[in-house]
């Protein structure tokens, strides 16, 4: 079992809300997230996939089919969006960088047919990351 | 919907590794330049990864700020432009990275209570690092 990790960057906007808390309740839980005319992040996106070398390319993927996966189902729907207004997965979920992993673990998992896919680690900040193994 | 969250931190302290169960022969020998008796610092970076559902409501493991607020005073109030050799942790264990991590793990553990600790992760050096998962490991 190999692992290959392909990392990918977006640039996007977001903030945190939820109707179900009170302004106050918002303004506690998510600080300066909160601001509804949002912010943005640089984002870097690593995806791991695994799954034993091919023996005749030598390949565990075909790199060109998932950089193509990941900018078709990602980086086209992420990049340089405001992710609360513009993509369908957070209308009623909040873009914590948490929903992100799992949004995009979502729509990678069914166009994956070479390789497994292994984890999703989504890095908000250099200082902040999150991975989601699909548990 | 289970997701680890990693969150990363500076802290700058010196250190000393010695330990007095051996000769200064042998200290000199196992430490190297590690050894010398002024001792010398390191800018640690610091990973620690917490793990847990992701919470309907908040779409969070955990409050950042609960986190960041913990370790601010846990851990880098009490590292921060130290000498680690002077703590009391460190009077029978010698500070090396590993035993700072189990330090800094322990900690943690202790007072954290909003996830699960995963791991604790202390980068050295750019060349180095060293992780801590609990006597269990993961």
């Amino acid at each position: 079992m190999v692992y290959l990790t392909r990392k990918a960057e977006f640039a996007a906007s977001h903030y945190y809300h939820s109707p179900k808390f009170t302004a106050e309740e918002n303004a506690r839980i998510f600080g300066k997230c909160n601001n509804p005319n949002g912010h943005g992040h640089n984002y870097t996106l690593e995806v791991t996939v695994k799954g034993d070398v091919d023996p005749r390319s030598g390949f565990v993927v075909d790199l060109k089919q998932l950089k193509d996966v990941m900018s078709r189902e990602v980086l086209d729907a992420f990049d340089h969006r405001f992710l609360n207004k513009e993509v369908p997965e957070f209308f009623a979920r909040i873009p914590t960088t948490e929903n992100l992993a799992i949004a995009i673990w979502q729509r990678l998992v069914p166009k994956l047919n070479a390789a497994q896919l292994h984890r999703v680690r989504v890095y908000e900040t250099p200082d902040l990351f999150v991975d989601f193994y699909g548990e | 919907m289970k997701a680890h969250l990693t969150r990363r931190y500076m802290f700058s302290a010196s250190h000393r590794l010695h330990s007095d169960e051996m000769s200064e022969q042998e200290n000199r020998a196992i430490y190297g330049k590690c050894n010398n008796p002024y001792g010398h610092g390191h800018n640690y970076m610091l990973e620690v990864t917490v793990s847990g559902p992701v919470d309907d409501e908040t779409g969070m493991v955990c409050n950042l700020a609960d986190l960041d607020a913990l370790v601010h005073r846990e851990i880098l109030e009490r590292y921060d432009h130290q000498n680690l050799n002077l703590r009391p942790e460190f009077q029978k264990n010698v500070p090396t990275t590993e035993n700072l991590c189990i330090a800094i793990y322990d900690i943690v553990k202790r007072d954290f209570h909003h996830a699960h600790l995963d791991k604790v992760r202390i980068e050295e050096t750019m060349m180095n690092s060293f992780e801590y998962s609990g006597e269990d490991g993961r």
